[in-house]
């Protein structure tokens, strides 16, 4: 076997590195080495290296949204997190939670239940971390109580380009010392830095809930319905709508506190939502749950909260328009909601249904985002869209990673 | 950075031509008013004050400083205690209190816009009529604006429950520190790119001026409810907040006073609280009228299991507002019982409160320092007033020893040296007690994206000031820059 310098000097900063294997590709580019460290020194052992060597670096946490944002340009190392695991303190009294960033999402509730206390993010299927979840800002339905990963992160550990590790915020949730790095890092996809450990804050369990359902026809109904329940003083802590391609549509309203409270709350609910809505303990299907599957084209569409019943009704219509079916889903409550189309659909009209989206988002001061999508419709979309700051956000990435080597090219404008 | 007076005066006039000769102020014993903020022991007096209609305006005083090679500081309402917008004496103050429009109030979006000047309750105000109210409430809401607020991601008694500022603002616009005009988030959740409102909220005016801020207006609560108990000693009080939150409840607010800052409030504003108590506790819970009810039964019975020897529950918002009077008032009171005192503001986490108040009071009798306690319980953020007479030798170094000691606690319980009220000048020496040079430097980074030349408020929250060109890495000793005469450390 002829002598591979690169990867012994890998290997002289950490002895966990080893040559990829087939699998070890990023969105399809393959990589040279996978190094998977135990602690944020071998990370940082491994990203000096990877810096002296020039190696392009993609960070991989359970892998399972590796196909968000655009295949890296260039590529030589995936820096692996799931080796970086495990809860470092969890401080029941403070409500505060330390976690190393591969620790996986799904492993954090039995942890945390025992305290009677959970980090209210929601449940992704198994196999997300923690790391992935910050670095690509996902939020599900319970967002409208409780905020987004960005609003529960209150301090990080991260490791930059250069290997130099560095900490902001803390595990206090009051800290208003020095610039909030985790917000940074929130959303990055990985181009700023490798997330390390994160301390969150928890919220009790609440000791009740009811999902209060009521199926309507047209999506618009079922975004009046929505502003109906935002004016009352229920305080959902979610307030979903699922609009399934050519089916009828369902408003979810999730309700938790004390037992007695939520059996009041439910009931007004119901009176709110009308005669034939229903309460259950349990969620729906799908619930928490993107309206895609593997392979499928999954977008994101953001709205001022008084367009939401507009943006329903004039996706439905544009995707009939184009004659593609469009699943609709997500947080009626906050304005964001996510759509899926087959991943077989044909490229031009996504394209189309796309820039369709654009405008209808736009004029609500909102935004479409291509999150996810097979190679032939990205070829034809650009996924981003417009964004605002663009400027200001090149000169972050390139004072973060002068040199361009964390996953580049996956995030807006090409950084 | 040295600015003559020729360099000013042609400022000056660019300032003049640009926004209009009464928006620009020289005068000197005018600029004095702008002399200091909050914290009065900090007195410069600015080189000029600029004071634009809106944020084109404000876009070009910016532009004028960039082109002078001219600092520049923003102020609002100047109510910072950390002397963050404190001028300098070569640069511009750049003063947003006439941008003061509630631009819009869109209580089907859960929005208002406004402009950075607008007062903090003025948005409430405007929003209350609608059935919605502007959730973050610092003790200054009277009179301090959204763009401090911004710049210093302000806190309140009820950010507890309902979070700060960052969690409430949707949207800026700014004047970065080159003149340019960028819009970050919105209207709508989520924009796609990096995060830069987060890293702008709490940026202390050192990434640029806000000149629009889009903020998230809040439902009125259906119910609220409050209550005060009195104890004999503040353990007895932190106990029976840590068994409140223990029980899974999350008030709306959870403030404690002991018998100094008790005293000083009752000599001020009369507010009654229970005599001889050694700590009061103030806890509100708001919300829908069932949850409400069920939980306030839960905090009365709690705090009589941990030895509250009174408990009174406010009738009507009469009774409401006499509780949080005694409370509000209670930095202001400490000057009827002292001639002179720091506000400090620090954080620890909520389970070392017993064992931290325990040391202040040792600190206290070592040094022969009053030190009154008022502060946010439910989220560790301790504002500790150290009480000293100036006029008595030695007592303003053992008072600020005593305060420094204080912070010293707060980092070694894993906490923070300032939870609400900024790093500003006052505490960037103690920034890498907290910090190390790494996490500064990393800081540095985002600083140098947006304000390369370093005009923002510079040697304001960094103890050193550091220069974009160079690497970023460990040094030892005297910083370049410091050695080369061109800026000192603070
Ligand atoms: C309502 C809801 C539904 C969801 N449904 C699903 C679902 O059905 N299936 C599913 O798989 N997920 C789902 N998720 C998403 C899931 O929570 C996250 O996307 C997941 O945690 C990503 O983790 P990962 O480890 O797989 O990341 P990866 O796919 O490995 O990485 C994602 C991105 O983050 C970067 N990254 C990863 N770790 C780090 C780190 N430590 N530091 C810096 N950057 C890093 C990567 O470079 C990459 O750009 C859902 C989430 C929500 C809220
Ligand atoms: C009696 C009293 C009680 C207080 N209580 C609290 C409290 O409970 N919670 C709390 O958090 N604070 C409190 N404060 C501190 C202070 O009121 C807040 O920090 C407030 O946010 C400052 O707002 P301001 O408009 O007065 O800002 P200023 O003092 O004018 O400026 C503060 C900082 O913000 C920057 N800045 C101002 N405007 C802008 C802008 N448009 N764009 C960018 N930067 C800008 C300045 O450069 C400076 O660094 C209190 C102060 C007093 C005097």
């Amino acid at each position: 076997m002829p002598a591979d310098r690169t990867l012994d000097q890998l290997r002289a900063a950490a002895e966990v590195v080893r040559t990829a294997g087939e699998h070890d590709t990023i969105d399809g580019v393959p990589a040279r080495y996978v190094a998977a460290p135990r602690d944020t020194g071998q990370a940082a052992a491994l990203l000096r290296a990877a810096a002296a060597l020039d190696l392009a670096v993609t960070f991989r946490g359970g892998g399972t949204k590796q196909d968000w944002g655009s295949p890296p340009r260039r590529l030589d190392l995936i820096l692996d997190t799931t080796a970086l695991t495990g809860l470092v303190e969890h401080a029941a009294g403070d409500l505060i939670t330390v976690v190393r960033a591969g620790t996986r999402l799904d492993e954090l509730p039995a942890t945390l239940a025992g305290a009677g206390q959970q980090l209210a993010l929601d449940a992704p299927l198994p196999g997300g971390t923690v790391g992935g979840a910050v670095a690509t800002n996902t939020s599900g339905p319970r967002r409208m109580l409780y905020g987004t990963v960005r609003d529960l992160l209150i301090g990080v550990t991260l490791v930059r380009a250069d290997g130099v590790v560095a900490h902001a915020g803390g595990k206090v949730v009051k800290n208003v010392a020095g610039y909030d790095l985790g917000k940074l890092v929130t959303g990055a996809y990985g181009t700023l830095g490798l997330i390390t450990e994160c301390a969150f804050r928890l919220h009790p369990l609440p000791a009740a809930a009811a999902y209060v359902s009521r199926a309507v026809d047209d999506p618009a109904e079922a975004g009046r319905l929505a502003a109906a329940v935002r004016a009352a003083q229920l305080v959902p802590t979610a307030l979903e709508v699922d609009a399934p391609a050519g089916g009828p549509a369902t408003v979810t309203v999730l309700l938790e506190g004390t037992p007695a409270g939520v059996t009041a709350r439910a009931a007004a609910a119901r009176r709110l939502l009308g005669a034939d809505a229903t309460a259950a303990d349990q969620p729906p299907d799908g619930w928490a749950r993107y309206p895609w599957r593997d392979g499928d084209v999954g977008l994101k569409l953001t709205a001022a909260l008084s367009g939401v019943p507009r943006l329903l009704s004039d996706a439905r219509a544009a995707a009939d328009r184009h004659d593609l079916p469009l699943a609709l889903r997500g947080s009626a409550g906050v304005g964001v909601l996510y759509a899926g189309l087959p991943g077989a659909s044909d490229p031009e009209r996504v394209a189309a249904l796309v820039d369709a989206l654009r405008a209808a988002t736009a004029a609500l001061g909102g935004h479409t985002v291509v999150l996810t999508a097979p190679a032939p419709v990205r070829d034809r979309v650009e996924l981003w869209g417009p964004v605002h700051g663009l400027e200001l956000m090149r000169r972050v990435k390139q004072r973060f990673d002068p040199d361009a080597r964390l996953a580049p090219g996956r995030f807006v404008g090409g950084i | 950075m040295s600015t003559t007076t020729t360099d000013l005066d042609a400022l000056a006039a660019a300032l003049r031509a640009a926004i209009g000769a009464d928006r620009v102020i020289t005068d000197r014993q005018e600029l004095r008013t702008y002399e200091c903020d909050g914290l009065a022991q900090y007195k410069v007096i600015p080189a000029l004050v600029a004071l634009p209609a809106d944020a084109e305006q404000c876009a070009a005083v910016v532009r004028a400083c960039v082109a002078a090679g001219t600092p520049f500081v923003a102020r609002g309402s100047g109510t910072g205690l950390s002397g963050g917008a404190l001028p300098r004496a070569d640069g511009v103050l750049v003063v947003t209190s006439q941008m003061r429009d509630i631009l819009e109030i869109a209580p089907d979006d859960e929005r208002a816009v406004v402009q950075p000047g607008v007062i903090n309750l003025a948005v409430t105000r405007a929003a209350t009529p609608h059935g919605y109210y502007y959730a973050p409430d610092p003790s200054s809401q009277q009179i301090c604006s959204i763009g401090g607020n911004v710049a210093e991601n302000s806190g309140g008694a009820h950010c507890l429950k309902y979070g700060f500022t960052t969690n409430h603002v949707l949207g800026v616009e700014l004047v970065t520190p080159d003149g340019d005009r960028v819009r970050l988030g919105g209207r709508a959740p989520d924009a796609p790119g990096y995060d830069l409102l987060g890293a702008f909220v709490g940026s202390e005016g050192t990434l640029g001026i806000a000149t629009e801020v889009t903020v998230r207006l809040t439902r009125l609560p259906e119910s609220v409810r409050t209550l005060l108990a009195a104890f004999s000693t503040t353990d007895q009080a932190g106990a029976a907040t840590s068994a409140i939150i223990a029980a899974g409840v999350v008030p709306a607010a959870v403030e404690m006073m002991d018998a100094l800052a008790i005293e000083a409030a009752e000599a001020a504003v009369h507010c009654g609280y229970p005599p001889g108590a050694g700590a009061v506790l103030i806890v509100e819970l708001d919300g829908p009228e069932p949850e409400v009810a069920a939980q306030f039964a839960q905090v009365e019975s709690l705090c009589r299991d941990n030895r509250a020897f009174e408990i009174r529950i406010a009738a009507d918002d009469a009774e409401r507002a006499l509780f949080w009077k005694g409370r509000k008032s209670a930095f202001a009171a400490v000057g009827r019982i002292s001639p002179d005192y720091i506000v400090q503001d620090g954080v620890i986490p909520r389970t070392a409160l017993p064992e931290v108040l325990r040391r202040i009071g040792e600190l206290s009798a070592e040094r022969g320092i009053r030190v009154a306690n008022v502060f946010h319980a439910g989220d560790g953020n301790l504002h500790p007033l150290v009480l000293f007479d100036a006029a008595v030798d030695g007592e303003t170094v053992r008072a600020e020893e005593v305060s420094g000691a204080i912070l010293d606690l707060c980092i070694t319980h894993g906490g923070s040296i300032t939870g609400e009220h900024g790093v500003g000048m006052d505490k960037a020496k103690y920034m890498p007690r907290m910090f190390t040079d790494d996490d500064l430097d990393t800081m540095q980074l985002l600083r140098c994206a947006f304000d390369p030349d370093g005009l923002a408020n510079p040697g304001k929250v960094f103890p050193t000031p550091r220069l974009c060109g160079e690497v970023p890495g460990r040094r030892k000793g005297a910083h370049p820059a410091q050695e080369a005469g061109l800026a000192e450390v603070f």
